[in-house]
């Protein structure tokens, strides 16, 4: 049979892709950017016996999937900007009580109400930086509809695995183009689901390291009983201010994610076996970088792109090695620099390192990026 | 067909011109077996306000997808003729509403120009279906996607009740700028 064949929009694939990894759960407070996840997921939701709420802000919407989550199901909120700043304290928690939630963040341009139609790349250091503490932080970047759709069934998976937040965060480019998607049967793509307790409910304590850095999660509601705090807590979730206990339990949380980064860090290589030039883009720049580098190819310019996928983690082994091997670094982003101060830190001088930054609401097109080429080239 | 095919669809917010550019993507890629792209801006208002709908058609995979050299250009207000006018490529083709459109921009592009909404008010019978007018038009004038795909998408984005009355607005669309082409 032939597959099912859509031309979507990007938040509608992110909302396909949320139902495809089984999401039941959406609570959120609309805002633009981001809106056309929420209107398909509060029809469809219903459908398959979900539940849609839309709550009082974006806060009381982050409270709700950590809720939501912690009876056993799988959830999502999506949200851009301004609502991303609110949601923080509530991100802190999900980290720190090891709650996985989605958080889809189409990004528009900022501060406060910045501009709120306009494409921007900016809230990447806020999806790790954001709320306080050392935390897990795990952001993906799509750049198609068919990625968009494809990454938020990867963020429930990774969110499962790793009882952690996952963000999504296509630029509004990317969540409000649409193009051609084709739908992956069930069964096709892999769905990761938490792991549940082998013990009994007298035995079980729900950050029990006995399990591995990642304990297994009951659900609320079951005869499973276990206390969440936004406490540091010890193994059995109640508060605990030992020393020992709270250097482990931290470690343990950042450790998730950063002894996994093989796992969850994806990326494209393109062009770049004999790459003088790369350009490090991520999202919708990135396709103009590809168009870029095209162009330059055909002029002679050895040129190559290296498309992120994963932001956080972010890719620093495969940043270093592209460092040691070619002459000049292109970041081209929608912001001024966040991405390109990551390329620095992890290139270490050994190569070039050139911005091209822009925050005025217009995309960066490819011949900005082809331009910066033949200068550093 | 060239490798990229940008058209753009421009002017006031509220017109339906997003929907047109939709409408069109789909026909190329949906019923033509084509690659396409559809993209907008437009501005904080739910009404008014310059608005542009891109679509970029190709056999092969689109990488940039917002326009970079347009190929042709619907324009329905005079803000949006000369806020958008000015990437039109040289042998490129404009189509203008000829009532709203005064002052025709200039270059070395074909223009076309004809009362778009005044056909899609009296000849048709409803102003709403300006953008399917303007869409049967583009499709006459770019030649880019079918006229038998083009059509299939438009219907199948009509409620029942409306099918007649778009069927009838892509047409006259299509045979008026064929005319005033000539």
């Amino acid at each position: 049979m032939a597959k099912k064949v859509a031309f979507l929009q990007g938040n509608e694939a992110a909302a396909q892709g949320a139902l495809y990894a089984g999401c039941t759960f959406f609570g959120g407070y609309p805002i633009t950017p981001s809106t056309e996840v929420a209107e398909v997921l509060s029809i469809e939701l219903p459908k398959i016996g979900g539940k849609f709420i839309q709550m009082e802000d974006e806060i009381g919407a982050m409270a709700s999937v950590i809720g939501a989550s912690l009876t056993g199901a799988k959830v999502l909120t999506a949200t851009s900007g301004p609502g991303l700043s609110l949601k923080q304290e509530l991100i802190g928690y999900a980290c720190i009580a090891e709650t996985p939630v989605v958080i889809v963040n189409v990004m528009r341009g900022g501060p406060s109400t910045g501009m709120p139609t306009g494409p921007s790349q900016s809230d990447v250091m806020c999806a790790k930086w954001g709320t306080h503490g050392d935390h897990p932080a795990i952001c993906l970047v799509p750049a198609s509809v068919q990625e968009l759709f494809e990454e938020t069934v990867r963020a429930f998976n990774l969110a499962e695995k790793y009882r952690t937040p996952v963000m999504v965060m296509p630029d509004e480019i990317v969540a409000h183009m649409r193009e051609r998607i084709v739908f992956p049967e069930p069964g096709e793509m892999e769905v990761i689901n938490r792991t549940a307790p082998s013990v009994s409910p007298a035995e079980y304590k729900p950050y029990d390291t006995k399990f591995g850095d990642v304990p297994p999660l009951a659900a609320f509601g079951t005869d499973y009983r276990f206390h969440v705090t936004g406490l540091n807590k010890a193994e059995d979730g109640f508060p605990t201010t030992k020393a020992a206990l709270v250097q482990a339990e931290e470690e343990r949380q950042v450790r998730k994610v950063e002894a996994n980064v093989d796992d969850i860090v994806t990326f494209e290589e393109y062009e770049l076996a004999d790459a003088e030039v790369v350009v490090v883009a991520y999202g919708s720049t990135s396709r103009s970088a590809r168009f870029a580098v095209n162009e330059a190819r055909k002029q002679g310019i050895k040129a190559g792109l290296f498309r992120i996928k994963t932001f956080w983690p972010f890719p620093d082994k495969q940043i270093a090695a592209i460092a040691g091997k070619a002459k000049a670094i292109i970041t081209p982003e929608m912001n001024l620099g966040m991405c390109t101060q990551e390329v620095q830190r992890c290139a270490q001088g050994k190569a070039s390192v050139s911005g091209i930054f822009r925050v005025d609401g217009e995309p960066i097109n490819p011949g900005q990026i082809l331009e910066k080429i033949k200068e550093v080239k | 067909m060239s490798q990229r095919y940008e058209i753009r669809f421009s002017g006031a917010g509220g017109q339906g011109l997003i929907l047109a550019g939709v409408i069109m993507a789909e026909a190329a890629s949906i019923y033509d077996g084509k690659q396409a792209v559809q993209s907008q801006s437009y501005g904080p208002e739910a009404r008014g306000g310059a608005s542009k709908s891109e679509v970029i058609i190709s056999d092969t995979l689109i990488d940039y997808p917002k326009a970079t050299v347009v190929d042709a250009l619907l324009a329905l207000t005079q803000e949006a003729a000369d806020k958008y006018s000015h990437d039109l490529k040289e042998g490129g083709v404009l189509l203008i509403d000829s009532d709203l459109v005064k002052k025709v921009p200039a270059g070395k592009f074909k223009t076309v120009a004809f009362p778009i909404i005044n056909t899609a008010k009296n000849e048709v019978g409803r102003e709403i279906v300006a953008n399917i007018v303007a869409l049967g038009a583009m499709v006459a004038l770019t030649e880019v996607v079918t006229k038998e795909g083009a059509e299939k998408a438009v219907l199948a984005r009509v409620p029942e009740a409306f099918v007649e009355l778009n069927k009838k607005a892509f047409q006259m669309g299509y045979e008026k700028a064929i005319a005033a082409r000539a």
